[in-house]
């Protein structure tokens, strides 16, 4: 070797360092929280009868990647995992991240996937499928077994892609609630409305018994200001009256672009959510003129009914949390200060919207397909549920015992999306593509409130803006 | 070694952070001492010193850059070549038109703003008693992050309905003044300007730092001459001061220009660009980020290139010139 080639590879060598270093740093940052779960279910306990069909599993490790990345969300989730751990050897690297929707399309198109993301959004989910088709892998068997066998029809035609199944469900939640204060409607004598036209005939009386000096009060109270995401408590409203106006079909339709987003359904659709909305007569209880709805905080908006100054509180079951922000003493139940009633429909059992996380998975290997039959698994659910002792979760798995969930309100929700005759439909800007879904619907339903934007105008914009295949 | 690649502990972490330091100066002295010898052509040492900050800045400054040129004429799955569409959008579309609107605003007015009025403050409180004290309020929002500032700014604009307690600081003065609330961050286009003014509080003390070090660099026997000739407050302000810091003006011009045009984080902390108040750098993240529109995300960013080019180059001459005139 002449000197000079010695040179060269030197000069190489310190630009590798220097690029080696900087690859470790970003790739040996491991998550926060993804060491392996500790605690929770004591092991001894664990019966692994339900556990063998998986086999052995030890030295294997899946990795879960979510965008639950509070600990107090996300411990249950790692608890939950505990038994499968316990019963197979395989570990469980949990990772939450608040950036989760913004991340993993960059990580999978690195090629740094994890083995299973929880994806909330089902329109981010076919995205994936579809621009990564070589990277993804399809359920595996127990799993699809599984789902066929504890979920509805429904809950599995949210996760497949072109034919193929992707996404097994995780957790669920219902979003087709009026949140109400029980003492007040008693005090009033006020009733729980079954129908619309009772909904608004109720809202008209609120209205009316409010005395003429007072301006602040008012029948309704909403608040769609979420940061970035602003906007998606309105699109909520759109879904709920779409499935009101139109049939479940039509709604299908709208979601999948078979129909444009300003056919005159979905046009009456928003006018029935600007109905109450835009109506100066009923909103904005407590915060202001219409516009206020635009500018307040979701996590706010429902406080104003424990002040008397507002009397409903269109939002999901998650809610529930946010009224011991309010005031920690706050008893949310049927008889307390606040509770919920199912958004009445035009017939007696009213459909629901609902929400909820999908499994996709990115390694083909019998430790994920494993993990994923596992989640689909009573045993999971109820798992889930035990390592949730404050609530707020829930799953849509006919095998969970709903004496497990401690909160009242999801046990309602439990009720609700799996009674036999129930219409339920997945939140349409979830599944939506990402330019509309997380773009123009939430962004020209802002408009539409805080500009005074017309119905028309909006639909037309949200439609020019949808993708061209 | 399994903890080399996987660190997992806090320790682990550091003491991969310690080695990759010590294995980085380890390579550097290498390559210099081998480089660094007189018997050698000088083009080796250059290389040497030069290959490694050169490979770099091709690694992780020219390839995005092409690639978000080339990004920049493609569909926004990046699947399709589209040629310019991309940018017929941006300048057509009502959403985007607004937005270099308020871009507009933006570059036009922060500059203008904070060096009037670090200017006319450095001024006032030249070789006075409380100078000290003076300049470190105004310079105090610098150090505060555009984040933390937007915060701020946001309780202050905080608007409650009429009749409940207010919690925003303007609307309380305009409560006990007998007015009525304002929607300061709603109502369009004059919300851009509340937002403005967030960039200009912060601004400003850069500007008045700059300047005041320019005036105390005018010599004394000017400003005594002036003194003779007859030339004092407003006269001795425009005709001496001015002129002799125009130089330093134009570069805090120029430097808060481009800080306006990057200027992200007051409008996705104060209104995440809703009720018409996006700005180029916002709108980019929103598109590429929030919609999955790459196409229109990198056109955008390659308008804000194009923006923000002629002012560096215009920056580096002043600054050029002002060093040479020292």
């Amino acid at each position: 070797m002449t000197s000079k080639t010695k040179r060269g590879i030197f000069v190489a060598l310190s630009a590798g360092a220097v690029l080696a270093v900087s690859a470790c740093s970003g790739g040996a940052t491991p998550a926060p929280g993804g060491s392996t779960a500790s605690g929770g279910t004591d092991g001894s306990a664990t019966d692994c009868a339900a556990f063998e069909s998986y086999g052995d599993l030890s030295g294997k490790t899946v990795t879960v990647y979510t965008s639950i990345a509070s600990d107090a969300e996300a411990e249950p989730h790692i608890d939950a995992f505990v038994p499968f751990e316990e019963c197979t050897g395989a570990k469980v690297e949990y990772e939450g991240s608040r950036e989760f929707e913004a991340q993993l399309p960059v990580r999978v198109k690195a090629g740094n996937a994890p083995d299973l993301a929880y994806i909330p959004q089902p329109g981010l989910l076919q995205t994936l499928v579809k621009e990564n088709a070589d990277k993804v892998v399809p359920v595996g068997e127990a799993a699809t077994a599984n789902v066929d066998k504890y979920y509805k029809e429904f809950w599995k035609s949210v996760g497949m892609v072109d034919g193929k199944y992707y996404g097994i469900p995780i957790g669920a939640n219902a979003k087709s609630f009026v949140w109400y204060s029980p003492k007040v409607f008693a005090e009033k004598g006020y009733e729980i409305p079954k129908t619309w036209a009772e909904l608004i005939a109720l809202s008209d009386q609120i209205a009316a018994d409010i005395p003429a000096d007072d301006t602040t009060t008012k029948p309704w109270c909403a608040g769609i200001e979420s940061g970035g995401a602003t906007g998606w408590p309105a699109t909520d409203w759109v879904e709920d009256m779409m499935l009101r106006v139109g049939t479940p079909e039509q709604y299908d339709q709208w979601v999948n672009h078979e129909i444009p987003f300003n056919d005159p359904t979905v046009v009456k659709a928003i006018d029935q959510a600007g109905s109450i909305l835009k109506n100066e007569k009923y909103v904005n209880g407590g915060l202001g003129g219409i516009t206020t709805i635009a500018t307040t905080p979701f996590t706010d908006a429902g406080f104003p009914i424990l002040d008397g100054m507002c009397f409903m509180h269109r939002q999901a079951s998650f809610y529930q949390a946010n009224w011991q922000t309010a005031d920690p003493d706050a008893e949310v139940s049927e008889n307390g200060d606040v509770w919920a009633f199912p958004l009445p429909g035009e017939s007696a059992t009213p459909p629901v919207l609902v929400g909820g996380e999908f499994a996709l998975a990115f390694r083909d290997a019998p430790e994920v397909a494993a993990l994923q039959a596992y989640l689909t698994s009573p045993e999971w659910s109820n798992a889930k549920a035990d390592a949730t002792p404050n609530g707020g979760w829930l799953s849509a798995n006919s095998e969970l015992d709903p004496n497990k969930l401690v909160k009242p309100i999801d046990k309602m929700s439990y009720e609700l999306i799996t009674a036999d005759d129930a219409v339920v439909r997945f939140d349409g800007s979830d599944l939506m593509p990402s330019a509309v879904g997380a773009g123009s619907f939430w962004k020209e339903m802002t408009d539409w409130i805080a500009l005074g934007k017309s119905t028309q105008d909006a639909a037309t914009a949200i439609e020019t803006s949808w993708p061209k295949q | 070694m399994d903890w080399l690649m996987q660190p997992d502990t806090t320790i682990e972490k550091f003491l991969v952070m310690l080695f990759a330091i010590a294995l980085f100066a380890l390579v550097m002295a290498a390559v210099l001492v081998l480089v660094d010898r007189p018997s050698l052509p000088r083009w080796v040492a250059a290389g040497g010193y030069l290959g490694p900050a050169l490979l770099l800045i091709v690694m992780g400054l020219l390839i995005p850059a092409f690639m978000t040129i080339r990004n920049s004429l493609y569909n926004n799955s990046l699947s399709e070549f589209v040629g310019l569409e991309n940018y017929v959008t941006i300048f057509t579309q009502d959403l985007f038109l607004t937005v270099l609107r308020n871009t507009f605003l933006w570059v036009l007015l922060v500059p203008l703003l904070s060096t009037a009025l670090g200017l006319v403050y450095a001024v006032l409180v030249d070789r006075t008693r409380f100078e000290k004290f003076a300049k470190t309020l105004i310079f105090l929002p610098m150090a505060i992050s555009m984040v933390g500032a937007s915060i701020i700014w946001k309780f202050v604009y905080e608007y409650k309905a009429k009749g409940v307690p207010q919690t925003g600081l303007l609307n309380q003065i305009l409560v006990w003044m007998g007015l009525e609330p304002q929607q300061f961050l709603l109502n369009a286009p004059i919300n851009t300007f509340y937002l403005i003014i967030v960039m200009v509080w912060i601004q400003t003390g850069f500007a008045m730092t700059v300047l005041s070090a320019a005036i105390k660099a005018i010599p004394d026997e000017t400003i005594e001459a002036a003194n003779v000739d007859g030339a004092t407050g407003m006269r001795l302000f425009w005709q001496i001061t001015v002129p002799s810091v125009r130089s330093a003006i134009i570069v805090v011009l120029t430097t808060i220009a481009m800080a306006t045009l990057k200027a992200f984080d007051i409008v996705r902390t104060m209104t995440g660009g809703q009720f018409d108040t996006s700005i180029v750098a916002n709108e980019f993240y929103t598109q590429t980020f929030g919609r999955q529109a790459q196409g229109i995300g990198a056109a955008l960013a390659v308008l804000l290139f194009v923006l923000v080019m002629p002012l560096i180059v215009y920056n580096v001459r002043q600054m050029r010139i002002s060093e040479g005139e020292r």
